[in-house]
């Protein structure tokens, strides 16, 4: 393995963005990252920034709004990445498929790697859906 | 002339979000800054919209609570009861006395994990990183009790038309209990840094200054609205238990960045014993009344949330779909404000007085 994707698979910069969620899954991304479930002790760091980031995490089920932003997001987030998409709103639509000003689902606007289920997901559920888009990573990278 | 000589009037604009690593959420304020001060805000919202309260007119008005309840995850339980209480007005249904006061007890719960979820987040936005981690570690206590209850760590899911659908055994009752009890224990150890500290003071005190009758004038709610000194709390109109409960509105007059903490870190403690007290005089009864007629007539609702004042208008037309679900929010009532008190600070002070208000924009744009 290079060296850079030994690094990049040890330390891995997420990228956070809510595109219509009700709050509940993006306080639990928060929560995943705090000492109970300490998310950072597995070397990943929440990063505001898209030019550094490995790990697009989006939640919501987007709307032409957001969709603008969250497109703008994946095109400056440099290759190699992958896309979580945390919820069941951001999966399907989930409750909100109903609502007249929603995509459902955030695959039909970015491509996505890993879909986390759960309304709103569990910390538990987001750690190991990381987990699983390192894996991807790793395969993305060559590794 | 010369060019030098003729000063020049340049203004930056420099947008602040959808993506921001404070906020959780994405809303835009374009800032419009001379010489690293704040002249002029824009915001911009609509990058949640949903489109909730024209779903709320196609589904089963009994869908509708869990519906409701997603407009916002962080007081979910406090969405669903204000639905809840306009839907039970509107099909006469008379909510058993246990059931008030559980829904106290979880309105409550969701005030003081909102609370405390929002103090971590300050903490972090004025980089007080180690404050952050110790808030939001003593915040999974509450959502620990919360999993205990129905499953669920966020959403609760426990109320309905009619009543609530969990009962607490004594086992819980008790566990409740310590839990508070712990909760209170850790927070007191903490409150002094948030009274106390330079580094937080430094950096609240003084800033984002929203004068009382500049509250009044703009509509301010919530802990915006009494850390500017209006007492203005919507549990005082005894909806549910309230009645009962013995408690007086939180209120400082300084207007600052620093009243509006110390409003909610008060808050905090009101709330612990408010549920000790709901818990002690909690009677014992039926949790739940149904009742099979459809919404008809039309009816209003408001009830306090941690943001402010939360208010629905249900229009039903007795079938089973609703003619109309109208949701005002705080934050909504709160985006004047939150406009006006950034005038006139540092490009630095931006994040804490934003976080201020504790903007909630999933619930402003449903």
């Amino acid at each position: 393995m290079r060296l850079v994707t030994r690094a990049r698979l040890k330390s891995p910069w997420i990228l956070h963005f809510d595109c219509g969620s009700c709050n509940g899954c993006d306080i639990e991304i928060l929560a995943a990252l705090t000492p109970k479930f300490d998310a950072e002790r597995l070397g990943v760091v929440n990063i505001g920034d898209p030019k550094q980031a490995d790990v697009i995490v989006v939640t919501g089920p987007a709307n032409p709004r957001s969709a603008r932003a969250l497109r703008s997001l994946y095109e400056q987030t440099p290759d190699p990445k992958v896309v979580v998409a945390v919820g069941a709103c951001a999966a399907t639509g989930g409750v909100f498929r109903n609502c007249e000003n929603v995509f459902g689902g955030v695959d039909k606007v970015i491509p996505v790697d890993v879909y986390v289920p759960g309304c709103a997901a569990r910390p538990e559920q987001i750690i190991d859906g990381l987990l699983l888009a390192l894996r991807k990573l790793k395969e993305k990278d060559g590794g | 002339m010369n060019e030098t000589e003729q000063p020049v009037e340049v203004n930056t604009v420099i947008p602040f979000g959808p993506q921001h690593p404070v906020l959780p959420e994405p809303i835009q304020l374009r800032f419009t800054i001379h010489q690293d001060k704040v002249v002029g805000v824009v915001p911009n919202i609509g990058y949640i919209h949903r489109g909730i309260e024209k779903a709320c007119e196609l589904n089963d008005y009994k869908k509708n609570v869990s519906l409701c309840e997603r407009v916002c995850g962080i007081c979910n339980f406090m969405h669903a009861m204000a639905y809840c209480e306009a839907v039970e007005e509107l099909t006469d249904t008379e909510v058993p006395d246990r059931a008030k006061y559980l829904r106290v007890v979880w309105s409550e719960l969701s005030r003081l994990q909102s609370h405390l979820l929002w103090l971590g987040l300050f903490a972090d936005s004025i980089g007080f990183e180690s404050l952050f981690m110790h808030i939001w570690r003593d915040r999974e206590i509450v959502l620990s009790l919360n999993e205990k209850t129905s499953g669920h760590r966020i959403h609760l899911s426990t109320c309905a038309i009619g009543g609530v659908n969990k009962d607490m055994d004594k086992g819980l009752i008790s566990e409740y209990k310590s839990g508070m009890e712990l909760l209170e224990r850790r927070i007191r150890e903490l409150a002094p840094v948030f009274y106390k500290d330079r580094s937080v003071k430094d950096r609240t005190v003084g800033k984002g200054v929203l004068p009382k009758k500049r509250a009044m004038l703009l509509g301010a709610v919530g802990p915006t609205a009494r850390g500017s000194g209006i007492p203005q709390d919507m549990r005082r109109l005894g909806y549910e238990a309230y009645s009962n409960l013995d408690f007086e509105p939180v209120v400082h007059d300084e207007g600052d960045v620093h009243a509006r903490l110390l409003v909610r870190l008060e808050e905090v403690f009101q709330s612990i014993r408010l549920i000790k007290e709901c818990l002690e005089k909690m009677p014992e009864g039926p949790v739940m009344n149904k009742n099979r007629r459809f919404p008809n007539g039309a009816t209003v609702v408001r009830i306090e949330q941690p943001r402010g004042e939360l208010f629905y208008n249900v229009m039903g037309n007795g079938t089973k779909r609703l003619r109309r679900c109208r949701i005002r929010t705080p934050t909504l009532a709160n985006i004047p404000a939150l406009v006006d008190i950034l005038v006139g600070y540092d490009v630095s002070d931006i994040a804490p007085i934003v976080m201020s208000v504790d903007p909630c924009i999933s619930c402003t744009e449903r």
